[in-house]
């Protein structure tokens, strides 16, 4: 590992409220959760702090819970119980699914739904389905609760309406209309960084999100437009093309994100149909 | 900082932002668990923390407090995943092999063959082709229910589940060689005690 660990505090917090009066008082400081991201970071020498605020014992921040209709995720439940959750797999199949593609089990065991959604990777993927869902980020602080629309929480590249001081502490997804539908596209099925992630919902206003085509996790809205206003798939495969801004890099090339995203959209009109 | 390690509670002094990999090989002195690219992708350093598998790159130890780890060392060498990885060719050079061995011990009882392709997924050999290692998971698991079936339900085996249920392979008295900073302990956890979590 290239970061001298000397040089790093971790702080262990008592309570969720400890931990919120810590993210007030001490900034700046990391919240710690599963780690899946941040020792990959340590381990290149890069560390995104010198302060970590370990949360990973605040079981206050764990479960999954059915309340009229509307999913409730704890930030630090891990996908590997996201996977194998009841609830979600009868709510949510699409999140099952993605949490299946996470990684592998080592990393599903410990990486966690909050971190997927603080760590704000275009390529989270998680993110294209709490998109799709309209999912809403229930933000803590000392000062309170803050609900956001996931649809409006990143506002650039790892960019988020998040303040210094909050803490994700839930994701909440409510009753989803329509058949849910999800690929991911990586160089296998297992640990790839995604190429092409696509979360979407077949409703008569159909939701369409993306993964790794743009800064951040997108929806598709003139796509959706398209298709709700009654076009064919051809008309929406060519808005799609526009909407998205793929780029190059080591996974992949802008090209061919831009082709697989419109097969993917293509796909899902067809199997759902 | 008191844990779990390979059924025995120890007392271990380290930073809580160190790896749990370097404190297993270094203030521990248990040097089974291999590194391997350091960053989650190889699976090379493979361990079970409360029965399931994780990347001991990427844990901090100060998450390990009052929980329960088990290193290949904890299986004494004479569990049937090893020995079939002996006897099936399911290894070569042996980096990988400590890791896989553990990712199989987390796989669940009756494991099919895709069980343990998706299973051992997040551990890469370069030498065998995987074939071997198939076959040698398949083959213990025909032989014997895994040591690790107890498969956790969440996060619930912890310092004080752990202490009143004896663990699949008995406590290791030879595993763990006390090293600085490092004291074994024979009697079980207190029954009272609380997991940090």
């Amino acid at each position: 590992m290239r970061t001298a660990i000397s040089t790093l505090e971790l702080i262990e917090p008592r309570s969720l409220k400890h931990a919120l009066e810590v993210l007030r008082d001490s900034r700046p400081v990391v919240p710690l959760a599963g780690c899946t991201d941040v020792y990959v970071l340590l381990n290149a020498g890069t560390p995104p702090a010198g302060r970590y605020l370990n949360l990973w014992g605040l079981d206050v921040l764990r479960g999954i819970t059915e309340r009229s209709g509307t999913v409730s995720i704890g930030a630090l439940t891990t996908f590997s119980e996201i996977l194998r959750s009841p609830v979600v797999r009868r709510r949510v199949p699409i999140l099952a699914a993605a949490a299946r593609e996470i990684g592998a089990v080592q990393i599903q065991n410990r990486g966690t739904l909050g971190g997927n959604v603080a760590n704000g990777s275009p390529a989270g993927d998680s993110l294209p389905v709490l998109a799709a869902v309209d999912a809403v980020v229930v933000l803590r602080s000392a000062d309170g609760v803050r609900r956001v629309p996931f649809n409006g929480f990143y506002t650039g590249y790892r960019k988020t309406v998040m303040r210094p001081d909050e803490l994700v502490a839930a994701i909440e997804i409510p009753p989803v209309p329509g058949r849910q539908w999800f690929r991911k596209v990586g160089t296998r099925a297992a640990q790839a960084i995604s190429k092409v992630v696509i979360a979407a919902v077949r409703a008569p206003r159909p939701r369409i999100a993306f993964g790794s085509v743009g800064p951040t996790v997108m929806r598709a809205p003139r796509t959706e437009a398209v298709l709700a206003g009654g076009g064919s798939i051809d008309e929406a495969v060519a808005t799609l093309g526009a909407e998205i801004t793929p780029i190059d890099d080591i996974r992949s090339t802008a090209e061919y994100r831009r082709r697989v995203a419109c097969n993917l959209l293509r796909q899902f009109w067809t199997e759902t149909a | 900082m008191r844990f779990v390690l390979n059924g025995r509670e120890v007392d271990v002094k380290a930073h809580g932002m160190k790896r749990l990999l370097d404190v297993l090989r270094g203030e521990c002195g248990l040097t089974g668990t291999k590194e391997g690219c350091g960053e989650g992708e190889c699976g090379a350093c493979t361990v079970l923390l409360d029965g399931q598998a994780v990347n001991a790159c990427l844990v901090p130890f100060g998450q390990v407090r009052g929980h329960s780890v088990t290193t290949i060392e904890g299986l004494r060498g004479r569990h049937p995943l090893q020995r079939a990885f002996v006897t099936e060719g399911g290894t070569q050079c042996g980096v990988c092999t400590p890791g896989m061995i553990m990712a199989a011990a987390a796989l669940p009882k009756g494991a099919t063959r895709e069980d343990v392709r998706v299973g051992l997924a997040g551990n890469i050999c370069r030498c065998t082709g995987y074939e071997g290692i198939y076959r040698a998971v398949r083959k213990a698991h025909r032989a014997r229910p895994t040591a690790h079936d107890s498969r956790p339900t969440a996060h619930g085996s912890r310092l004080t589940a752990q202490g009143s249920r004896p663990t699949a392979q008995g406590p290791s008295r030879r595993s763990t060689r006390p090293k600085s900073g490092l004291a074994a302990r024979r009697q079980p956890p207190a029954a009272s005690r609380k997991g940090s979590r």
